[in-house]
This record gives C-alpha cells, structure tokens and sequence, in this order.
C-alpha cells in the first residue's frame, strides 16, 4: 500500500462510529481515539462526517507550539505531540483549523491522528480505513480514488486568510476546486442574524 | 500570502523548525570537540592576559604630574584629577590639615565612581554600597573584591605631585 493517500468522502459517512472504535484499539494509544465522527446538524439531519488530522503541509498546530512539539515527517505525516516535550498548552487544539488536536489533560499531553504511523510506516492501512464500511475513509492510491469515485479530491482550503494544503484528501463535488471556511459565519452571532433573516423572508 | 512569508522570515522557524527534516542534532563527539577547542581558547586568552600584565609591569615608569596646590583643597575637600592617563578618574582627598591621600575613582567592584565622605571618614561607592577606608583605600564594607588603588604622593613646595602607585603590602 505505499504510494497511498488517505481520502475522506462526508458523503458516505453513516455514522457508524466503527473508525471511533477501531482507532482506540490500537496498541500505541489503547483506549483514547483520535478520531472524531460529528454530525453536520444535528437538529435537522442525521449526517455524519468523520474527522482525521489532515496532515498539513504547513501545520497550524506545529507553527504555534511553543514547546517544538508537534514535528512533521519527511513523508508528510504531522505526527502526535512529543511526549517529553509537549506542556498541554492546548495552543494547537485553539489554532488547529479543523479542529483535531485533543488536549489529554489527565497526561498533561496533546495525542492527534498520525495516520496510524505504525501501521502506514509499513505498508499497512490505517485503522479507520481497514474498518469503514462505507469506505467514507479509504486509503487508496490516487488512480485508484479516480476511477472509483465520482467525487473529485480536494486538498487546498482555505480559511480567513489562510490557504492550507493537506495531506489528506476531502471528496468534493466535482467543480469545487477549494473548499472556504468563514469562521465567522459558524459564530453564534452571525448564526442568529441568519436566523433572523429567515424569519423574515417567512413572514414576508 | 503575506501571512505565510512573514512566519517564514522569523528566526525561531529555522531553529525549530517543523519539519523534522530540518532538525539539527549535535552530535557527542561534535560537542566534546566544541568544549575542547572552548577550553583551548579560554587557556590561550588568559595566557595572552598574563604576559599583557607581565610586560606592563616592566615598562611600570609612570610619569610625575602636577595635580594640585596643596592651599587649594581645603579639609575635607577633594580634587578628582586623572592619573596616569587621560581617562583614568583619580580622586585627591585631604581628610586633615597635614594629610593628602589620592586613589583611583574606580571601584574595583563594578568600576563606579566612589565619592568622600568627610563625615564618616569614608569612601563611598554608591552603586553597591560599598566602602573604603580613606586611609589606605581597604575595603570596609560591601562588596568590593579588593582595596582602591593609592596614588603615590609627592610634595614639591606648594605643589601635589602623583608620582606612581602604592604598592599593596
């Protein structure tokens, strides 16, 4: 499986959380999952989408620490914080843009998604993607996810100001050359002004 | 982007960089190499101090100057001056009638300006605390390492001439 790279596709999330229990089985990080399944909206639809470290070229999380923790590989694996090094200061769990570094306090240690290194490192599939049934989270080699999927990998994103390119791939409609995140469209304020603008679309 | 080249420029991201490719480890025998040739350049500097010190003491004939009338300073009074060169501060201090006393304004702990003191009989240094005795310039109290260093005196007539150091005893 060298040559490979790690596909995530929302579309085919079922929710089943199988990746949540196959990542917390691994020996290197018994018990503690590094991989999160969220639904979208929870309170209009039951859509899933998991969430893997994207492995960042330029890696938000690794750019703030203050501690030189967090390092990325020569095969573009942003890897788990350094045990000897990392303080829990959780300022990649704030910068992390998709939000997947976790703060174990109780270890005074940050433990993220490194693609199951040990796993990946020899030719192995990562935990989550052995286990999907839907293959939302595949590890394929590039020819492969073109002729299978209908969907088109996207890994530039772009966020405020900042444009990150990733290791992992996002399974996008075909035409979506980059997918833009406004922070401030999540916010709890520009939420309720859209919801007040339905409101009187409604009534209008 | 503008961001993204800013945070390249700083130098913390070369020293600790992200990529552990660019990582840079001393190796044991890199650094008992460094500490070697460190303790050779410590060994050769202080040598070239020692015979600097050496050599200066054999040249030692300091030159006589005229520092002062003698009515001119009056009990208690001071004159700084400098002695032997240009910039070296000497303060001249007559603590009695018949007595003058000069040493050097330099502190030997951190080299601030001491000052006198007619009412305690002292020395001052004010950056420290510290105090010498105006007598024979030993440190009284403070931090100082070791006493001021005393102007040889000499009196020719009316006029104050310095013409070298005290020897410490």
């Amino acid at each position: 499986m060298f040559g490979s790279e790690f596909y995530v596709d929302p579309s085919r999330c079922i929710g089943c959380r199988s990746c949540v229990a196959a990542c917390a089985e691994c020996d290197s990080h018994r018990g503690v999952t590094m991989i999160t399944v969220d639904f979208i909206d929870r309170p209009d639809m039951i859509a899933t989408v998991p969430m893997v470290c994207m492995h960042c070229d330029e890696p938000t999380c690794a750019l703030v620490c203050p501690a030189d923790a967090i390092k990325r590989g020569e095969d573009g694996i942003v890897r788990s914080a350094l045990k000897p090094r990392c303080i829990a200061c959780s300022n990649c769990v704030l910068a992390c843009p998709f939000g997947v570094p976790k703060v174990h306090v109780d270890l005074e240690l940050m433990m993220k998604c490194d693609m199951c290194y040990d796993r990946t490192s020899v030719g192995l599939r990562p935990m989550c993607a052995t286990v999907c049934p839907s293959q939302a989270l595949s590890f394929l080699p590039p020819e492969q996810i073109l002729q299978r999927r209908r969907e088109q990998p996207v890994n530039v994103f772009q966020f405020g100001n900042q444009t990150v390119k990733t290791k992992v791939s996002l399974m996008l409609p075909d035409g979506v050359p980059a997918l833009s995140v406004d922070v401030a469209d999540y916010t709890w304020e520009e939420e309720h002004a859209r919801g007040e603008r339905s409101e009187e679309a409604f009534v209008d | 982007m503008p961001e993204e080249s800013a945070v390249k420029k700083r130098l913390w991201t070369e020293e600790f960089s992200v990529q552990a490719a660019e990582d840079k480890y001393v190796l044991r025998r890199q650094f008992a190499k460094f500490l070697v040739l460190t303790s050779f350049g410590m060994l050769a500097g202080n040598l070239w101090i020692w015979a600097r010190s050496l050599m200066g003491r054999n040249k030692s004939a300091l030159p006589t100057q005229e520092i002062a009338k003698a009515s001119e300073i009056p009990v208690g009074g001071v004159k700084l001056f400098n002695y032997p060169g240009p910039n070296d501060n000497c303060i001249l201090v007559r603590p009695a009638a018949d007595r003058y006393v000069a040493y050097s304004q330099k502190c030997t702990h951190l080299s601030c300006a001491v000052y006198y003191s007619h009412q305690d009989g002292k020395l001052a240094c004010p950056c420290h605390q510290g105090f010498f005795s105006v007598e024979d310039g030993r440190v009284l109290q403070g931090p100082p390492p070791r006493p001021l260093p005393q102007v040889a005196l000499a009196r020719k007539g009316e006029q104050l001439l310095a013409t070298g150091w005290v020897e410490e005893s």
